[in-house]
């Protein structure tokens, strides 16, 4: 009894995170740090689409080999804001520049995907639509009056954010518990972009993946680490575990 | 020429030449004896009585990783956050040295607060053991300040603001108070200057105390000898011939044997938390310190680690402006109170019985509304305020301290049960 009190002081920590203050529902972003292609996939797009505001001063152009890639590949392919591919993912853009331009300079988004989450950055990047009523001309579901215009609208298209009555099977009103309809949110397209949209969702999870990685590039080689680790410390148990009865053998 | 007159050592070992020399120019024989051979615990610890060694080993933990993290850390505003990411990305095995230090603290906490719940539970704190308990409430209260100063070096939003609102805490003292908090921040703000002082808090100045009082915690133990779950002192009932403690048995090897095992089975735990969760979910690591610390931009919830929340809960708990005082006055006073009135429990506890064993329903019923107070208020400590959260707060806050309180009432009127001669295992 005393045993399990302390182990469900351990296992109640885990219970969730602290900050979840967001109401908007989040998309689980199905995403796998292992999958080199889509990892790949990913660094593209961030090079391509987000580095050009973005900078990821943490994150070294080399380090992209633990996802699979050779150094001419990177040199070749990705190599836009640096001459080296020892350099970090830094940007030219002037920081009171992008503060004037933007209201606010863009965060550095090297471990944006810890503080933020893989989740929050998904349905984010998916959840863009024209706002008239914005300076950028662009809002966004999950976060209201942004101050970042849709960067990859040529990929997504516009839409526009309509509010429709639900109606049931029959065709008829679905009321709520005051007899008031039910009304819900959905998104149109008004101007199509280059891909489907399940083409579109398949990008950013490509680069919420990449970012997920970027933001701890250890984090397989630390579980792989951990596996190791843990069965030593088993046998090690084991081994206490016996020296310790033997001495305790002649105690009564 | 005493020194010459101490017998050689004899055993079985080849390094009796070496030892004989320095047992006769140091007291290596006698601080063996004394600390470990020839001291004797009683035969019957449980579960419980692990925490203090491994509070040892989370400590020594703590400070090796800390002194391989002073390596490559760097104490400046404008390269803080950045030299945190770099040992975790850059550095060879850095990341398990920070995951290990940043895992340690928290660990730190839940070790050392199941160790004081032992005290709790066996009447550790009592008569000959009050200045024990005195040595360990320093050490809990130092454990707090270091990692209050830890907090703040990654540099992150939670880092700059926790410290902001706690600092900000000392400006609420009458008279002095502002004048106060320039002077613990060495700024107006939270900035490089007090990044600077924090770093020096956290890597030596605190540390050295510790070290001291840890010392002085064993030391104290080692004197009045260890308490046992059923309370009893064990050198009432001496063997006639021997004069060794009939339910003792000697630290090593039995202890150390024992301990190693312990040790074992915590790092099977610590290592599950460093390799697969060093976040918890954002309870050890919480998620809104990877981003960088901006004096200009306040985070909209503001919530100090675990460890801290049941104490954060009763600061919060005050909104009542009282006796031409600000409620914030008050709230600062009953946290202070709240890690204080600890040091009482040696002359609080007037039950005739130390154990929870031989304790009544009383006892037991006020010690576990004490447990769920402590446990609903650290629950409430990570949630934003609302009114019926506050509300929860100040009724969990008031049974906190009736625990206390009321002790000499409750713990005399208790219906206790007759303690043995002797440890019953």
């Amino acid at each position: 009894m005393k045993k399990n009190i302390a182990i469900l002081m351990l296992v109640g920590l885990s219970a969730g995170p602290v900050a979840a203050a967001d109401s908007v529902r989040l998309d689980p972003a199905p995403i796998d740090v292992r999958d080199f292609a889509s990892l790949q996939a990913g660094a593209r797009t961030f090079v391509n689409h987000c580095l050009n505001c973005h900078s990821a001063s943490l994150m070294r152009y080399n380090r992209l080999r633990d996802i699979g890639l050779t150094e001419a590949q990177i040199k070749d392919n990705l190599l836009f804001t640096a001459d080296k591919v020892g350099e970090v993912m830094n940007v030219a853009m002037p920081k009171k520049d992008a503060k004037d331009w933007f209201g606010a300079p863009p965060p550095d988004l090297s471990v944006t995907a810890r503080s933020r989450g893989a989740d929050w950055l998904y349905t984010y990047l998916r959840g863009f639509y024209r706002d008239p009523a914005t300076a950028t001309g662009w809002n966004n579901t999950v976060f209201d009056r942004v101050g970042m215009p849709h960067v990859l609208w040529q990929l997504q298209g516009q839409r526009v954010l309509r509010q429709e009555i639900v109606k049931d099977n029959a065709g008829n009103d679905v009321k709520d518990a005051h007899g008031n309809p039910v009304r819900r949110t959905r998104f149109e397209t008004v101007v199509p972009g280059s891909m489907s949209a399940a083409d579109y969702d398949h990008t950013v999870r490509d680069l919420v993946n990449y970012m997920t990685w970027m933001a701890e590039p250890n984090q397989v080689w630390r579980k792989q680490v951990g596996y190791v680790v843990l069965f030593l410390l088993g046998l090690l148990v084991l081994v206490t575990w016996l020296l310790y009865k033997s001495f305790w053998q002649d105690v009564h | 020429m005493a020194a010459a007159e101490k017998q050689p050592v004899t055993g079985a070992g080849p390094l009796n030449g070496v030892l004989t020399w320095v047992d006769q120019r140091f007291p290596l024989i006698h601080l063996w004896k004394t600390q470990l051979t020839e001291y004797y615990a009683p035969k019957n610890f449980n579960f419980w009585y692990y925490f203090g060694s491994l509070a040892m080993l989370v400590l020594a933990i703590q400070i090796i990783t800390g002194i391989f993290l002073t390596m490559h850390y760097k104490p400046d505003a404008q390269q803080a956050f950045a030299s945190v990411e770099y040992i975790m990305r850059e550095v060879p095995w850095g990341w398990l040295i920070r995951y290990m230090h940043s895992t340690g603290a928290s660990f730190f906490f839940i070790v050392v607060y199941l160790h004081m719940f032992r005290a709790l539970l066996y009447g550790s704190y009592r008569q000959p053991r009050e200045l024990l308990w005195i040595f360990g409430m320093l050490i809990f209260l130092c454990l707090m300040a270091e990692a209050f100063f830890g907090y703040l070096l990654p540099w992150g939003q939670m880092s700059y603001w926790g410290a902001q609102v706690i600092v900000n805490l000392f400006a609420a003292i009458p008279l002095i108070g502002p004048d106060l908090a320039v002077w613990i921040r060495g700024d107006y703000v939270v900035s490089d200057a007090t990044l600077n002082r924090f770093f020096a808090f956290h890597v030596i100045a605190i540390p050295l105390v510790l070290l001291g009082l840890v010392a002085a915690h064993l030391m104290a133990l080692r004197e009045v000898g260890s308490n046992n779950p059923d309370g009893i002192e064990i050198k009432q009932n001496l063997d006639p011939k021997t004069g060794i403690p009939l339910d003792g048995i000697p630290f090593h090897p039995y202890y150390t044997v024992k301990d190693i095992f312990g040790v074992a089975v915590f790092l099977v735990v610590f290592f599950v938390v460093v390799f697969f969760a060093p976040e918890m979910g954002g309870y050890f690591l919480e998620y809104n310190n990877f981003v960088p610390a901006d004096p200009l931009k306040t985070p909209e919830h503001i919530a100090p680690v675990w460890y801290f929340t049941p104490f954060y809960s009763i600061l919060r708990a005050n909104t009542i402006n009282f006796l031409w005082i600000d409620a914030k006055v008050w709230g600062v006073v009953c946290m202070g109170l709240s890690t204080m009135i600890f040091f009482l429990l040696p002359w609080l506890d007037r039950s005739p019985v130390k154990s929870i064993r031989y304790k009544g329903p009383i006892f037991k019923t006020a010690l576990a509304i004490f447990v769920i107070s402590f446990f609903v208020l650290g629950w409430l400590g990570t949630e934003t305020v609302s009114e019926g959260r506050t509300l929860a707060a100040q009724i969990f806050t008031v049974l906190y301290f009736l625990f206390f309180i009321l002790m000499p009432w409750y713990s005399t009127l208790d219906r206790t049960r007759p303690v043995p001669q002797r440890v019953t295992g």
